[in-house]
């Protein structure tokens, strides 16, 4: 076929084209994913007892603007790296530091305020060895919501595109999972909420270039 | 540059609200402005480049709604076209890796417009390879200009699987496309 005729039947019998239906896919991929995940955490873990007496502490509403944070910026850069001629820009990777940084600080402090022998306690919690995969797996259909819509639309960086949906859904993970873990103290959520995190991300930047090729 | 870009954009946008002459004088312009843009870096691939411009422009028409009016076409035309540009590369070096054309000298003056509109691969024999529910309404939508109702009417689909149909089917034209070369 010439090209000429290509040009031709593609332009044949278009419609218009709804400008707003690549968000609203996202948006209903996202809520989706979230209640699933939250149903999963609900049904398989267990929502926590005492949920409403911590969330009187001042840090499991820093436990819940961390993720709610990282789950944003993370949001944000998919939606970015979606859309082909878009720059990912420095606003979502100091948007994702900052966070991550930030709560290093309070686990620095955290430590620096506690008796040496009680450090490793904080560190480790109670399910330090459980955490991360726990995230990790409440994040799968979160995951699976940011492929969905991210084959819908055209990321031009596939691993890129892959690490920043996999960082979203395990930051989502994260949120989600909070209603069930019992850690408060900022050393334990600066390794293993992160850690927890990078798995999806690592994961994504592993499939992206496989998944979402186009 | 800047004229083309605005130019473009209009005809895009134009297209976008559902103007198909608009749309179709759109993928007309840019034919030969992706034409200019992958002969120049496909230089020592001469023969790859109408396939590659057609893959480009099933790229544009099936991403189509992932352009943002807000922002730059040539951002976007430049994404999308560098992002095919570097699939093709890839794949070419996965299969031909010791089958680079070394005559390319010999080449330099062979390669004149009419030639190279000429495609290697037949988008028109992939089309064929279609299952008929993706197959039928690109054919009568898409090639005979049928409406979706009439297409509907004699395909005895209904209006929207036509119109998945259509859209389904150019997707998967353009996964035969990249898997062909």
């Amino acid at each position: 076929m010439k090209t000429d005729d290509l040009v031709t039947l593609l332009a044949t019998g278009t419609e218009a084209v709804d400008a707003k239906a690549p968000t609203r896919r996202y948006l209903t991929a996202v809520t989706l994913g979230t209640v699933v995940a939250t149903s999963l955490v609900a049904g398989l873990l267990g929502i926590r007892p005492a949920l409403l007496h911590d969330a009187l502490e001042p840090m499991f509403l820093v436990k819940e603007a961390f993720c709610a944070a990282l789950s944003a910026v993370a949001l944000v850069a998919v939606a970015r790296l979606s859309r082909p001629g878009v720059r990912l820009g420095l606003v979502p990777v100091v948007g994702l530091a900052a966070p991550v940084l930030a709560m290093w600080v309070l686990a620095a402090v955290a430590l620096l305020a506690t008796a040496p022998q009680n450090r490793v306690d904080l560190v480790l919690g109670q399910t330090a060895g459980v955490c991360p995969f726990l995230i990790a797996l409440v994040s799968i259909p979160v995951f699976a919501a940011m492929v969905w819509t991210m084959r819908g639309l055209a990321p031009t960086r596939l691993r890129l595109a892959g690490a920043a949906g996999g960082l979203a859904a395990g930051a989502i993970g994260a949120l989600v999972y909070s209603l069930h873990c019992p850690e408060l103290a900022a050393p334990f959520l600066a390794i293993w909420y992160v850690l927890g995190m990078l798995i999806p991300a690592a994961v994504g930047a592993w499939v992206g270039p496989r998944m979402l090729r186009w | 540059m800047l004229s083309s870009e605005e130019r473009l954009r209009s005809l895009l946008v134009r297209g976008l609200a559902g103007d198909s002459s608009a749309y179709h004088a759109f993928l007309r312009e840019l034919t030969a402005h992706l034409r200019a843009f992958l002969r120049k870096r496909l230089a020592r691939l001469p023969e790859e480049v109408e396939d590659l411009v057609q893959e480009s422009l099933l790229a544009v028409h099936i991403q189509r709604h992932t352009y943002d009016p807000g922002r730059p076409l040539t951002a976007w035309v430049y994404a999308l076209a560098r992002y095919k540009l570097i699939d093709l590369l890839r794949r070419r070096s996965r299969t031909d890796l010791f089958n680079d054309p070394l005559d390319e000298e010999s080449q330099v003056f062979v390669a004149s417009d009419t030639e190279a509109c000429d495609a290697r691969r037949d988008v028109a024999k992939l089309l064929e390879a279609l299952p008929e529910r993706q197959r039928l309404p690109i054919i009568h939508v898409k090639l005979e200009g049928l409406s979706v109702a009439e297409t509907a009417r004699r395909t005895g689909m209904s209006e929207s699987a036509v119109k998945v149909g259509v859209h389904r089917g150019l997707k998967a034209l353009a996964a035969k496309i990249r898997d062909s070369s």
